[in-house]
């Protein structure tokens, strides 16, 4: 015989101020199987806890329903609780009567009844279910990054410093990311390479990082604490051990005029290449798209000037499986695609990305820091910036959301071109100028005050490349006029979305994107670095636009979160996971092909049914694995497979209970 | 004639030990009512019928005999070897004991009470199905030429009533139902080791009875169980005593699939995954389509 105790909870007036209480209680008095029914206003303080074990020992009560809040919030508080006492924790159910019920409703009679039908549904599970164990799981001490921009280097070095192992998986052939492609840094205008690379060459000498380079995710299995995830360390075609450095090979490679991917195609590189002086490691890579020796199988110079006879032709991709406690997603963000923004005349050579200016602004760069047009290589006399080019905007080709970096960095090029060219004339074209920040609105003011960069607040509506100079139509919206001007050269400063890969890791690791590709919080506020699956974590723009300073303080946090899981030696498992009856089973294989977690294999067992003696094939679960989905359990049309806290009855008993 | 074909190979490979038994069709109580038989003997084949009237589907029976040592010599039509494809890829019949012989069709005829033809099965009037998807050996002609009618006419009449006016056509349709469990029983796709209306675990089959319209939930849940997996073979409709048009039920569901995932036909082959139990995150439509849809 059931004996259910029931607990009401006032949340101060977060529910008592929609739902009658009382009302409640005497309903819940009703229900079979109820012995005991308490309210208390705060169930989840101390005094409610005690309330709760006292009412349990004292009625000797088989099972608990909890009418409060979300058991996201407290299941585990109350489930606590119940371990203090003789009760299994499982046997206890929470009745969601705030975040579904008094939060979202007005009327009180509503709300009232609402929560005396999710109080009824819970008592109706908890008649169901059956005490439960949890398991443990191993950890292994060791971390994953994906991406090696600021974000994945700042939070690997911070891992490894607290004595874990990482490896960072980066898929160009150099780690740094779009810093090092920057030139200065808004808002202190420091070298973005002189800041950078020093925090590249302290993670390529831990002792506990690994940097795979020119590598990809290649597959995923496992779950927190234990995943198995296999690289691909695509061939380089030079040797890394044997190779110096020395760059005798690019220097002679006759294919010369390959647009160049890190000077954002601005350069030119030649087919066996370092992206940039500083890449980490420096160690050229073969480009066997445009290798001649790949296409015609002549060539071979740069095997012939390698000293260390490092060039291998012969190399093939290679594959490393191996085992890691957490995963750290952090493959950033890239500038938008203009194919379909035809009225900036992106096509023309004097419209350039605000990425292709950080590239020609910087000595390092293809114009050697030369501020030039690409077309007729003169100084331009005149500049014109674009802000919000693809950003903020509801139409199919650009994003709705602001990119929130670019106003200041255009504030940064506006400021740097003035600093080193006063004579130039510099327009920016902005919706609204956003700065919220330390010291943002500072920089952003001396812009315009000390170095005269005239601000327009307008959009450009068409510009027009006629040979000499840019044509540009826009309107002065605080002029209220329409703006008919020349300038020579024009920088977009496009939006920026999460990289298109970024969608099969999330597949690879089940962890969620948004609408917009960025990745999802396990929640906003209170779990910023964590994705919803156990063992993935964020780290930098890959979870929404960041500068850099938000990027690196955002990497900490994650890797002190990582840390705090590969400081434990084992996990609690969850015991609500799937259950198969093996008599009801008839191994079609249903349930396999849905498990998102690889958690169901099939086997040849010996059934007993009723005397009979068979041998089927039956599907048996991984319980490492299996995390608890449910996904099987709806695709089994017989009904063998369930699951164990949320079972077939149990649900169908809440259901009856609700539609009573 | 075919039908002396088909008794001439199975005794040769009876008689040579190539299988141990052949599956086919035997003469039943009057002509045109032939019997799904399994032939264990050269002598036995004597039996062995194949006309216009041998509409059943004989993959299913290769669940229970596929189990036993030995290899079975399977006659099948066009429309049976996708039956046997969903089977297979369900892992409950072992190719490697089955011949399949692929034998052509001219479609099937309808009978009424006094075993009067009245025109061709509906399943043969819209088959779709032409060619065998599987098979090891060929006899007879390859039919052609169909029937044609669209298989899926009848859904879009029930598509264009309003919802009242359906709920009313299937109340009355399913209201003439009497629970035999033919169709159930017939399906290739129904192949449970116990049926959820059968088994006392979970308490689907308790509250099924109960409700007061029991074979509504019934034909319900069984549309669901089948959809992704149903071939449109037709045999529901075909076996039902009351006639009721099941398959107007199935065929929604493979009109939806078709029309939210691209086209799908189960058991055309082993390996596409079937559209419900496989998860694409770039192509596939819901919520938000199906939200759309109401
Ligand atoms: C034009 C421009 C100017 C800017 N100026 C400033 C500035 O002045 N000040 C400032 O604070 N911020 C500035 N930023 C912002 C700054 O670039 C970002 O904050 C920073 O780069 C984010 O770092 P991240 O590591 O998250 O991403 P990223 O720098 O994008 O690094 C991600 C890394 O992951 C790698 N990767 C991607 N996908 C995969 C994959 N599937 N597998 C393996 N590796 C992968 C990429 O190759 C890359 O190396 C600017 C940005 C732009 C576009
Ligand atoms: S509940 Fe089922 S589908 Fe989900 S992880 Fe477990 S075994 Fe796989
Ligand atoms: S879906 Fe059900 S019947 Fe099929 S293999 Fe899985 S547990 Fe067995
Ligand atoms: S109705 Fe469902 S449970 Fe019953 S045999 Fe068919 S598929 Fe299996
Ligand atoms: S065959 Fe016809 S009468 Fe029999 S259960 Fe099926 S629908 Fe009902």
């Amino acid at each position: 015989m059931q004996k259910i105790g029931v607990f009401v909870c006032h949340c101060g007036t977060n529910i008592a101020g929609t739902v009658n209480i009382d009302e409640v209680v005497e309903n819940a008095k009703h229900e079979p199987g109820v012995k005991y029914v308490a309210e208390y206003p705060y169930m989840c303080s101390e005094a409610g806890q005690s309330m709760v074990q006292k009412a349990i020992d004292e009625h000797d009560l088989s099972g608990i329903v909890i009418s409060a809040c979300s058991p996201r919030m407290h299941e585990t508080t109350f489930r606590r609780a119940a371990a203090r006492t003789k009760l299994n924790p499982f046997m206890l159910e929470m009745a969601n009567i705030r975040e579904q019920c008094s939060w979202v409703h007005k009327d009180k009679e509503e709300a009232t009844n609402k929560a005396h039908a999710l109080t009824r549904a819970a008592i109706a599970k908890v008649h169901h279910n059956t005490p439960l164990f949890p398991g443990e799981s191993p950890v292994t001490k060791r971390a994953l990054v994906i991406g090696g921009g600021i974000a994945g280097v700042s939070c690997a070095l911070d891992i490894a410093e607290a004595g874990f192992v990482v490896d960072i998986v980066e898929s160009t052939p150099s780690i740094g990311g779009k810093m090092a492609q920057l030139d200065k840094t808004f808002p202190t205008l420091d070298c973005s390479a002189c800041i950078l690379t020093p925090k590249m060459v302290d993670a390529q000498f831990h002792e506990n990082i690994n940097i795979h380079t020119y590598s990809e995710i290649e597959s995923v299995e496992g779950f927190v604490g234990d995943f198995t995830i296999t690289i691909r360390k695509k061939a380089r075609s030079v040797d890394m051990k044997k190779c110096t450095g020395c760059g005798a090979c690019y220097d002679k490679c006759p294919i010369k005029k390959i647009p160049g991917e890190f000077d954002e195609g601005l350069g030119m590189r030649t087919a066996i290449y370092t992206p940039f002086a500083q890449a980490i490691p420096n160690v050229p890579v073969i480009d066997r798209e445009h290798c001649l020796k790949f296409k015609t199988g002549k060539c071979g110079l740069c095997e012939t000037v390698c000293a260390p006879d490092a060039i291998d032709f012969e190399q093939e991709d290679e594959l490393i499986t191996e085992k890691y406690g957490a995963v750290i997603i952090a493959t950033g963000i890239t500038p938008i695609s203009l194919d379909k923004f035809g009225e900036y005349a992106y096509t023309s050579p004097d419209v350039i990305t605000s990425l292709e200016f950080e590239r020609m602004t910087n000595a390092a760069g293809p114009t050697k820091g030369e501020l030039i047009r690409i077309s007729d290589k003169k100084k331009p006399k005149s500049i014109t910036f674009i802000q919000c080019v693809g950003s903020r905007d509801v139409a199919v080709r650009s994003k709705t959301y602001c990119s929130k970096i670019c106003c200041m960095y255009t504030a940064k090029h506006a400021m740097l071109v003035k600093d080193k060219y006063p004579d130039i004339e510099v327009n920016v074209f902005y919706i609204d100028v956003r700065t919220p920040g330390k010291n943002f609105d500072e920089f952003y003011r001396r812009a315009v005050e000390e170095y005269g960069v005239n601000y327009i607040k307008g959009q450009v509506g068409k510009v027009v490349d006629n040979g000499d100079s840019l044509w540009i139509q826009a309107v002065d919206m605080l002029d209220n006029k329409q703006i008919k001007t020349k300038t020579d050269l024009i920088v977009l400063a496009t939006a920026i979305e999460p990289v298109k890969s970024v969608r099969n890791i999330a597949g690879m690791l089940s962890a969620s994107i948004d609408t917009n590709n960025f990745m999802t919080e396990a929640h906003p506020k209170l779990k910023p670095v964590e994705s919803p699956t156990a063992g993935v974590f964020l780290a930098g723009a890959c979870q929404g636009p960041k500068d850099i300073p938000e990027t690196v303080a955002g990497a900490g946090a994650t890797a002190a979160k990582v840390i705090g899981l590969l400081a434990k030696d084992k996990l609690i498992t969850n015991p609500c996971i799937a259950d198969l009856d093996p008599y009801y089973c008839n191994g079609c294989s249903a349930c396999e092909k849905v498990c998102p977690y690889g958690a169901i294999s099939y086997e040849d067992t010996e059934i007993n049914d009723h005397g009979k003696k068979a041998i089927r094939r039956i599907a048996v679960i991984n319980k490492a694995l299996c995390q608890g989905c449910g996904a099987c359990v709806v695709t089994c049309p017989s009904g063998a497979m369930d699951l164990l806290g949320f079972s077939n009855r149990q649900i169908t008993a809440e259901v009856d209970a609700i539609c009573r | 004639m075919i039908q002396k074909q088909m008794q001439e190979r199975a005794k040769q490979m009876l008689s040579l030990g190539e299988v141990t038994c052949v599956l086919g069709w035997k003469k039943g109580d009057f002509s045109t009512n032939p019997q799904p038989a399994v032939f264990e003997s050269e002598k036995d084949l004597e039996d062995l019928v194949y006309d216009k009237y041998c509409a059943a589907n004989l993959s299913k029976y290769l669940v229970e005999l596929t189990k036993k040592e030995g290899k079975v010599l399977v006659f099948l039509k066009p429309c049976d070897t996708y039956s046997f494809n969903q089977l297979l890829k369900e892992n409950l019949i072992k190719k490697e004991r089955s011949y399949i012989i692929g034998i052509g069709c001219e479609g099937n005829m309808q009978v009424d009470d006094d075993m009067q033809e009245i025109g061709l099965l509906e399943k043969c009037q819209t088959c779709t199905k032409t060619a065998h998807m599987v098979f090891d050996e060929l006899i007879g002609e390859e039919l052609t030429v169909r029937q044609g009618d669209d298989p899926f006419e009848g859904v879009l009449n029930l598509e264009q009533m309003s919802s009242d006016e359906r709920y009313g056509f299937w109340r009355e349709e399913l209201s003439k139902c009497i629970r035999c469990n033919a169709c159930r029983n017939v399906c290739p796709a129904c192949n449970c080791r116990k049926c959820v209306f059968d088994n006392n675990k979970y308490d689907t089959a308790q509250k099924v009875n109960a409700s007061s319209f029991e074979e509504q939930m019934f034909h319900i849940i069984r549309a669901y169980h089948v959809a992704g997996r149903c071939t449109d073979c037709g045999e529901c409709s075909r076996v039902c005593p009351q006639l009721i048009d099941l398959h107007l039920l199935n065929r929604k569901f493979i009109k939806d699939i078709n029309e939210f995932y691209g086209e799908f036909q189960a058991g055309a082959d082993t390996d596409t995954p079937s559209p419900l139990t496989d998860f694409n995150i770039d192509t596939d439509p819901e919520p938000g389509s199906v939200h759309k849809r109401g």
